[in-house]
């Protein structure tokens, strides 16, 4: 059931003071979740915490090992858009 | 008296700005922060207590210190509440010219409330003479405006990029709120009416707010005229416009898109479009979110954690002096006040170019009078200039230098112009091209240049890009010959002590 950090994290310390349970540690290389007291927030929040505030995406796994945040879920732009949205930008 | 008649026929909400007004100006002009004069004798200090951040900026990497309050890519020492009131402490005793703290990151103070006002009642307690500051993207002021009232809260900055929600969404991606990710205008809307409210309730309790804005071409530059209004009537007592900045290499989400930053015309244009209206220092320098010291200077590294940990502090005692020096300071304020006033060395009109600046000054005997002899005989300053007109090139990028010779007495003398290699490509050729330099007068400077060039003892200073080569002389001039004559003042009684 538990959440995970992957290597991606900068170690912002933006989840650390949100997780319910204090399962969120801060630690080197980055930060970890601790897998026995992480219970994904359930009956506490309807979203994980640590996940919906992360800003990094792919740094954070649901317990099913997929990214939580996937590639151009916090920017808004999916991939394959990218470099359409590159070219709107430079044109600014 | 005119006043008590426009409050007669005023609207409520004029009323209570206009009132306000008065004083606001009263207290600003005197602010350690945003007088010039009294930007010399004080100092300021930052720690970094709060690391979290609960919205995304696109010209921010959150692997650094937040990009609102700091220059780009760089990274403070993370200190805990406890360390940092013991470092504050540490510095208060020996610097007691030390009159206002603030908390700007590494990431927004309100999104670590717990660690910002664990911080504040510490120090509010055991040294109630330092007023207190914080910057913040704003999301989370107005459910802490009465905590932070009950500090010693002395002025609040809230970066505000724009308040029409669809420019909002092209710069925000994303909030926290109510425990949940909201994205794209909705998310822009809610921050902007928190950043708005906010805003009102503290101008409203009479707390300085001081607004800043990221000047975003193609995106807000249009849109910030309508900004600096609204904020100033909503009582904020300065708008502070400052250029994007946006490298590949910072990878920052504009920086990777290839947004291009400000030209020098471009944030001119709109600085000019959101003038203030006193005469004040709009621009702090971007300094780190946890530097320490007067203006210009830093000594952030004389105090490491070992050193404040080993340090014996009799707190009521440091109390006591810094209450000296600071009555000291003002009895010198006044005796300068009340002197003949010398001919101004930069006018306003020179820095907007309205005017030229006289080629040589007038004798006078009291003009800077200390600061002459301590200068004699003056120094080179390497100006980074493509145009020979306007300092207008960063010190990573800058090739071409002019020299000045720079002394307090006469007019800034060209001596030559240099090719020198850019610090950006090669920084210790670049700091070997300057070396016989007392300052560098740039744009901007990077982490790494602006320590090294301390180091070496050449002062960086940094102004908005297009400045005038001319205004920009006068300043440095005025300015090195008020830090001058003010640190021998403001310290020779505390380092006799
Ligand atoms: S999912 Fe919830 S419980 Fe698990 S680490 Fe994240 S915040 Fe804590
Ligand atoms: S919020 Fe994300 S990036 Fe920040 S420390 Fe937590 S896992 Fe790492
Ligand atoms: S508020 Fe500061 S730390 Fe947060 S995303 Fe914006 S620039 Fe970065």
């Amino acid at each position: 059931m538990s959440y995970r950090i992957t290597a991606a994290c900068v170690n912002c310390w933006a989840c650390e003071p949100l997780c319910p349970n204090e399962a969120v540690r801060a630690a080197k290389p980055h930060f970890v979740i601790e897998a026995a007291r992480c219970n994904g927030c359930e009956g506490e929040f309807a979203d994980p915490q640590c996940a919906s505030i992360c800003p990094i995406e792919g740094a954070i796994l649901d317990p099913s090992g997929a990214p939580v945040n996937p590639p151009g879920s916090l920017t808004g732009i999916p991939p394959s858009a990218w470099s359409q949205v590159q070219q709107a930008i430079q044109a600014r | 008296m005119e006043l008590k008649v426009v409050e007669r026929s005023a609207t409520a909400e004029s009323r209570l700005t206009s009132a306000q007004s008065v004083e606001v100006q009263d207290k600003v002009r005197d602010h350690p922060c945003f007088s010039k004069d009294a930007h010399h004798h004080y100092a300021r200090m930052h720690v970094a207590v709060a690391p979290a951040c609960n919205i995304q900026c696109h010209y921010c990497n959150r692997k650094y210190d937040c990009a609102n309050e700091s220059r780009p890519g760089v990274v403070s020492e993370l200190l805990t509440p406890e360390l940092a009131v013991k470092k504050v402490l540490a510095v208060a005793a020996e610097i007691p010219q030390l009159s206002v703290l603030g908390i700007a990151g590494p990431g927004d103070p309100l999104a670590n409330p717990e660690r910002t006002f664990a911080t504040f009642a510490e120090l509010s307690e055991k040294a109630p003479d330092i007023r207190l500051c914080v910057s913040t993207n704003g999301l989370m002021l107005p459910a802490h405006v009465d905590q932070l009232c009950e500090h010693n809260i002395d002025h609040v900055t809230i970066t505000i990029n724009c308040i029409d929600p669809e420019i909002g969404a092209r710069i925000y991606p994303w909030i926290f709120w109510h425990n949940r990710r909201i994205r794209g205008k909705k998310a822009a809307a809610i921050l902007i009416e928190q950043q708005l409210k906010g805003l009102e309730m503290l101008a409203e309790r009479g707390v300085l707010v001081k607004i800043n804005s990221v000047l975003i071409p193609g995106v807000n530059d249009q849109h910030l005229a309508e900004v600096s209004r609204v904020v100033k009537q909503k009582g904020a007592f300065l708008h502070n416009i400052m250029p994007l900045i946006a490298e590949p290499e910072h990878g920052t989400f504009y920086g990777l898109m290839g947004q291009r930053t400000p030209t020098s015309q471009e944030l001119n244009a709109v600085q000019q479009a959101c003038a203030n209206d006193m005469d004040i220092m709009s621009h702090c320098r971007q300094c780190r979110a946890d530097a320490i010291g007067m203006l210009g200077q830093d000594r952030h590294a004389e105090f490491t954690l070992e050193r404040i940990e080993s340090l014996e502090i009799d707190h009521a005692a440091a109390m006591e002096r810094r209450a000296q020096v600071r009555a000291e300071i003002e009895r010198q304020r006044a005796a300068k006040r009340s002197r003949p006033q010398p001919p101004v060395l930069v006018s306003l009109d020179a820095l907007t170019g309205a005017k030229p600046v006289p080629k040589s000054r007038p004798n006078d005997k009291h003009a800077a009078a200390p600061a002459v002899s301590l200068t004699k005989p003056g120094f080179k300053v390497a100006v980074a200039s493509h145009d020979g007109q306007q300092v207008d090139q960063a010190f990573a990028e800058a090739q071409t230098f002019a020299i000045y010779q720079l002394d307090v007495a006469h007019a800034p003398r060209l001596l030559e112009t240099r090719t020198v290699p850019a610090a950006g490509a090669d920084l210790s050729a670049a700091l070997a091209g300057v070396k016989d330099c007392g300052a560098v007068l740039c744009t901007r400077i990077g982490f790494d240049a602006w320590q090294q060039l301390e180091a070496a003892g050449i002062r960086p200073l940094s102004v908005q890009p297009g400045t005038s080569m001319r205004a920009a002389l006068a300043q440095a001039q005025a300015e090195t010959a008020a830090a001058i004559t003010a640190n021998l003042d403001a310290l020779a009684p505390a380092l006799s002590a």
